[in-house]
């Protein structure tokens, strides 16, 4: 009993990802197939991108204070709070500016693609769609995807930028430091290799984020409990996955561009 | 005067069923819904398909389209195998139908007019021209002064008109419909009916309808348009529209394939126990 449960859900668990890999293979192979929904990769771009830029702001600001705070007191115990702008400006640059936005985006936006798709299925839109000869994963699937890709590129630099803003306010205003110190710290370490790998993380979590909020829309059964349920599942696979993906992208990336 | 050789004239073109199911099986995850289906649809036939709720009605009308693939057998749409032909390829022919769905599936965020115009702006058709198709399209359907509302703001019955006055816009060469009047009042329901003898008697389009309502089946068998009077009008006593025929399921089998002399006059005890 026990074990065909086990073979049962190890068995759904390779059809998914045969599932995932087939549907995110075709969304990619429709931007080199006309036609392409221009307007609607606008429209996405739009609710993903401007949509996201307030959240992504306060929580880059907040987390760069937060790396400051926790910094300056370790720091002081050897004597070098003066690096602390070096410190928040790698870390949020390198790490945490990628990954956090990729988590924020994708609690607004999967769970969104997610439920709006899902609801489409509920009430036969897809089908509607399908029957009108008009491809969903073209039309609805393929925008969303480069439309996060391409946003969450621009959130990213977005959320360095409040982290480092952040990092300084706390340092200038609660720590009493010099705020030209940490900018120049900031400045000074940062080197190329750090650019790059912070933007190149954020094309793969937004493609991340993406395709799977609307797979699982896509994949939705069951009313309207199942947009609930696959709303959960977008969120919680994706966010995992971005973590998860960070850790083996860093490993790649330190090999090309090891630390010095 | 010379004498020319015969020769043998051509073969006419033998017509094609724009739909040919041929020992259709569906299941999903459990015991099948639909078992050995067999049946066409004739150009110019309406088929009316009976039976229960939970049947595999909605199901038929979904493989007939290729929105859903069939486990066994095959299924010919407007001359082309859909049961073995790929997704991508599958958007050409279902373009050249319409499906009206159970509730309507319209999409809500857009107006009436970008949802009757969905397949007319995909294809790129200049907005003038798309607003007087849209605007001949809803007459059709009795609903023009809805153009610029938005679904939600639609009663039931509105919708179903919307979603017909949708299939119908580029004029499908075949049409479903999925139980049209499902859950609406009896007036609405003549009204949506009156549409499809229109679209059956003046477009001569070939189709399905999926209901469980006797009576707007027997309708659609005892009824014609009237274009003249620009309405609905009986047959004359006794007389019924030959291109209506019928089709029966029960658990997924079709217990009936014929006229409605033959369906009233059945033996099989499920066809007379749904009559009665």
């Amino acid at each position: 009993m026990a074990f065909s449960t086990i073979d049962r859900t190890a068995k759904q668990i390779v059809l998914t990802v045969q599932d995932y890999s087939l549907f995110s293979l075709r969304a990619f192979k429709n931007l080199y197939q006309p036609p392409i929904y221009w307007s609607e990769f606008l429209v996405q771009s739009d609710i993903i991108g401007v949509g996201s830029l307030a959240i992504v702001m306060l929580s880059g600001l907040s987390t760069g204070g937060v790396l400051a705070l926790q910094s300056a007191a370790t720091l002081s115990a050897f004597g070098a709070t003066a690096i602390t702008g070096q410190f928040v400006s790698l870390t949020m640059i390198r790490e945490l500016g990628p990954v956090l936005t990729g988590v924020m985006v994708s609690g607004r936006n999967a769970s969104s693609m997610a439920s709006e798709l899902g609801s489409m299925v509920v009430t036969e839109q897809i089908d509607a769609m399908r029957a009108l000869g008009v491809d969903p994963v073209r039309k609805l699937v393929t925008p969303r995807i480069f439309a996060s890709i391409a946003m969450l590129f621009f959130l990213t630099i977005v959320a360095d930028a409040s982290g480092i803003a952040g990092g300084a306010a706390v340092t200038v205003f609660m720590n009493h430091q010099n705020g030209t110190q940490y900018f120049s710290m900031a400045y000074e370490h940062l080197r190329y290799p750090d650019i790059l790998q912070g933007l190149i993380k954020p094309l793969f979590f937004g493609y991340i984020l993406s395709s799977i909020g609307c797979f699982y829309g896509l994949r939705t059964t069951g009313g309207t409990q199942g947009v609930g349920r696959s709303t959960i599942q977008a969120v919680v696979v994706s966010s995992v996955l971005i973590i998860f993906v960070d850790f083996l992208l860093t490993q790649l990336l330190l090999s090309f561009f090891p630390l010095t | 005067m010379t004498d020319t050789p015969l020769v043998p004239l051509p073969d006419p073109p033998a017509i094609e069923p724009v739909v040919d199911f041929r020992n259709v099986g569906i299941a999903f995850d459990g015991p099948p819904v639909l078992e050995d289906i067999s049946f066409a649809v004739e150009p110019g036939e309406t088929r009316i398909l009976l039976g229960p709720a939970g049947v595999g009605k909605s199901v038929l009308l979904k493989l007939a389209l290729g929105l859903l693939r069939p486990d066994e057998g095959s299924i010919h749409l407007l001359g082309e195998e859909i049961s073995i032909m790929p997704e991508e390829e599958l958007f050409a022919v279902r373009a050249r139908t319409g499906m009206v769905f159970q509730e309507g599936a319209l999409f809500d965020s857009l107006t009436v007019r970008d949802n009757v115009a969905y397949q007319l702006i995909q294809s790129g058709v200049p907005d003038e021209e798309i607003d007087a198709r849209v605007h001949e399209s809803l007459r059709f359907v009795g609903l023009d002064e809805t153009f610029s509302l938005f679904p939600a703001s639609l009663s039931g019955g509105m919708r179903r008109r919307v979603a017909i006055a949708r299939a119908l816009i580029r004029q499908p060469e075949f049409i479903l419909y999925d139980s049209p009047t499902g859950g609406l009042d009896p007036v609405t329901s003549t009204n949506i009916i009156e549409l499809i003898v229109k679209q059956r008697d003046v477009r001569h389009t070939p189709s399905i309808l999926v209901t469980h309502r006797l009576q707007d089946a027997f309708t659609l068998s005892t009824h014609r348009y009237d274009q003249e009077q620009e309405r609905m009008v009986p047959l004359p006593k006794g007389e019924i529209d030959q291109n209506t025929t019928y089709l029966m399921l029960e658990e997924g089998r079709l217990i009936f394939n014929g006229s409605l002399h033959g369906l009233l006059h059945s033996d099989n005890a499920f066809v007379r126990e749904f009559l009665r």
